[in-house]
């Protein structure tokens, strides 16, 4: 068996569980009941999150913590525009309203390196969420916003689009020419700026594609939740969330930080129900092991395990 | 007019003193150890729950306090980077991965010490009132409490760049901090001299949350707010230097009392704005190479 046969096979079966699981999960609110839905939706949030982390800073090594940045952007745009637009049209522009901010941040900051963009990236987070308390308070004169609810099974369906388009996004990035820049980027930034990569542009695109997703996933879970404030939009939480599922389940492949994201976000709900008090400690526990014993995630584990034969 | 200025001058250098002594803590740890403690407020608070505690169950003098919490923190500092940082470092390929991994590994102690605390000590504000008679300094009046405070960083801060400068420890330490290969040739034990560095910064983190306790309400959640102050300083300062530490706190300290006075709720707004304009001007500080 020669390996092209190999690799037709291969992506013949993964094509086939891709179509599976798209029909599943489209037809799934006839059947399912509404908790399924629900709970779906959450889980597709964090993929959305973490995937979009990853496409920027698992290939450059930029650790950035500015997730919460634009998800809040997200639901501020929900919150103020979704009286007076459309649905979709308010989603995209808070995709768009991230999108732009991330090129402003991108623009300004991705010259740091190493520490520093991480600390940086998580000062905006607190910055732009007392900037918003200040105006709230004192400009507007309230505290906190009502958003229009919209209904789950309709929240389902645009998250759900959100992260199919966010994927093939993902794997267009991975496999083109500007995804080798990227990792050629995170591997010695300087020898990529060498051999003629664009380093800064390249940089700042995906930085800001990575919070155009961010954003729209902000703008639908906004009418989800209905009352938000700017320490509710703006929860750092948001930001250590994808790190912590997308190292959890390696940043080395695609399918690591969904696989990641899908098994966290169901323990949190779990974790939630059961231990609402501990919950935040069993999740400070498991991000201290995971970064001790898996240091390449559930991905770097499962290739051990295959390279082994057998033999963790 | 003048009376306020010098009043909120004055107000400044008090909150700068507890900056500084946080700082010099966290800039010893990434400094030297390379590790961003984002845990850092943690210890702090768990000092200042520790005084609170001793204060209203054992009737034990905050000052007394101080050599007590301070130990307890430096041992479980250096046992956390005799564990776990230990082999972190070990397992990560670079000192960049090292960096990444460390940050993440904090943020999870982050978690666990906080809600440890909130499920043993309470979700809500504590204080008591030690030291509060007033003091009339050239015309304003301050708590005495706050005045002994300012001292007691200020001595805590000599004496640790005196250990640093005189000592042969203080030197293996200054060597470890600019070249741990090099310093491991020439002798130095330097995972035995890097876990000391991360008890060192536990032990400064945990004399000031002792101090601060005595004039500050303390409570379960206040650590990441004197965490993020604690990078400021760092940076706006420079990294592993402790004069740098010590202006740098002093300059946030009266920046803050001045924006305070003008409007409260945008003093950590201002620290943020100072802390993003310092990374895009001059990333390495005021005392910074």
């Amino acid at each position: 068996m020669n390996i092209s046969t190999v690799l037709t096979k291969r992506s013949v079966v993964g094509g086939l569980v891709i179509l599976i699981l798209l029909i599943i999960f489209i037809t799934l609110p006839l059947y399912a009941p509404a908790y399924t839905v629900i709970l779906l939706t959450a889980i597709f949030m964090y993929i959305v999150l973490t995937v979009s982390w990853a496409l920027f800073s698992g290939p450059t090594g930029y650790m950035s913590l500015a997730p919460a940045a634009f998800f809040g952007v997200g639901i501020y745009t929900a919150a103020i525009l979704g009286m007076k637009l459309p649905l979709i049209v308010v989603i995209v522009c808070g995709g768009f309203f991230s999108f732009f901010l991330a090129l402003l941040v991108g623009a300004l900051t991705l010259r740091l390196r190493g520490i520093y963009f991480a600390i940086f990236t998580f000062g905006l987070v607190m910055l732009i969420a007392y900037l918003l308390l200040f105006w709230e308070l004192h400009v507007t004169g309230t505290r906190g916003r009502f958003v229009i609810a919209v209904g789950h099974n309709t929240v389902y369906y645009i998250m759900y689009g959100n992260l199919v388009i966010l994927l093939i996004v993902a794997v267009f990035v991975r496999r083109s020419k500007f995804g080798l820049a990227l990792r050629s980027i995170g591997e010695n930034e300087d020898a990529a700026a060498h051999t003629g990569v664009n380093v800064t542009l390249v940089k700042i695109v995906t930085f800001a594609i990575s919070a155009f997703f961010i954003g729209t996933a902000g703008a639908v879970m906004a009418t989800r939740w209905t009352y938000i404030d700017p320490f509710i939009a703006f929860n750092p939480l948001f930001s250590f969330m994808p790190v912590l599922m997308a190292i959890f389940g390696g940043t080395g492949q695609l399918w690591g930080p969904i696989i990641g994201a899908a098994i966290f976000a169901y323990l949190e709900e779990f974790l939630i129900t059961r231990f609402p008090y501990y919950y935040m400690l069993i999740f400070g526990i498991i991000l201290v092991i995971a970064i001790l014993y898996m240091p390449k995630g559930l991905v770097g584990l499962i290739q051990k395990w295959r390279k082994g034969g057998g033999v963790v | 007019m003048i009376m306020k200025i010098v009043d909120v001058l004055i107000c400044g250098l008090l909150l700068g003193g507890i900056y500084a002594l946080i700082a010099v803590g966290l800039s010893l740890q990434y400094g030297v150890a390379r590790v961003l403690n984002i845990s850092h407020g943690e210890l702090i608070m768990l000092g200042a729950f520790g005084t609170w505690s001793l204060y209203t169950f054992f009737d034990i003098n905050p000052l007394i306090s101080l050599v007590i919490c301070g130990p307890v923190l430096f041992l479980a500092g250096f046992a956390l980077h005799k564990t776990l940082f230990k082999s972190l470092l070990k397992s990560s390929g670079s000192i960049g991965a090292f960096e990444g991994s460390s940050l993440l590994a904090c943020f999870g102690l982050l978690f666990i010490i906080q809600n440890i605390a909130i499920t043993s000590w309470g979700a809500d504000i504590k204080g008591y009132s030690y030291l509060s008679v007033p003091v009339n300094l050239g015309g304003a009046i301050f708590a005495a409490n706050r005045l002994v405070t300012l001292a007691f960083a200020v001595g805590i801060g000599i004496t640790f760049y005196l250990f640093l400068a005189r000592t042969r420890l203080g030197k293996a330490i200054r060597a470890a901090a600019q070249d741990p290969a090099a310093a491991g040739l020439m002798g130095v034990n330097i995972n035995h001299v890097l876990a000391l560095c991360f008890g060192f910064g536990a032990l400064m983190a945990g004399f000031a949350g002792v101090l601060l306790s005595m004039c500050y309400p303390v409570k379960a959640t206040m650590g990441l707010e004197y965490t993020i102050i604690a990078i400021i300083v760092v940076v706006l300062g420079g990294l592993g230097s402790i004069p740098g530490s010590f202006i740098g706190g002093f300059i946030l300290g009266i920046i803050g009392s001045i924006v305070s006075y003008i409007e409260p709720s945008l003093s950590l707004a201002a620290y943020y704005i100072i802390f993003i304009l310092l990374l895009l001007v001059k990333p390495t500080g005021i005392m910074g190479k």
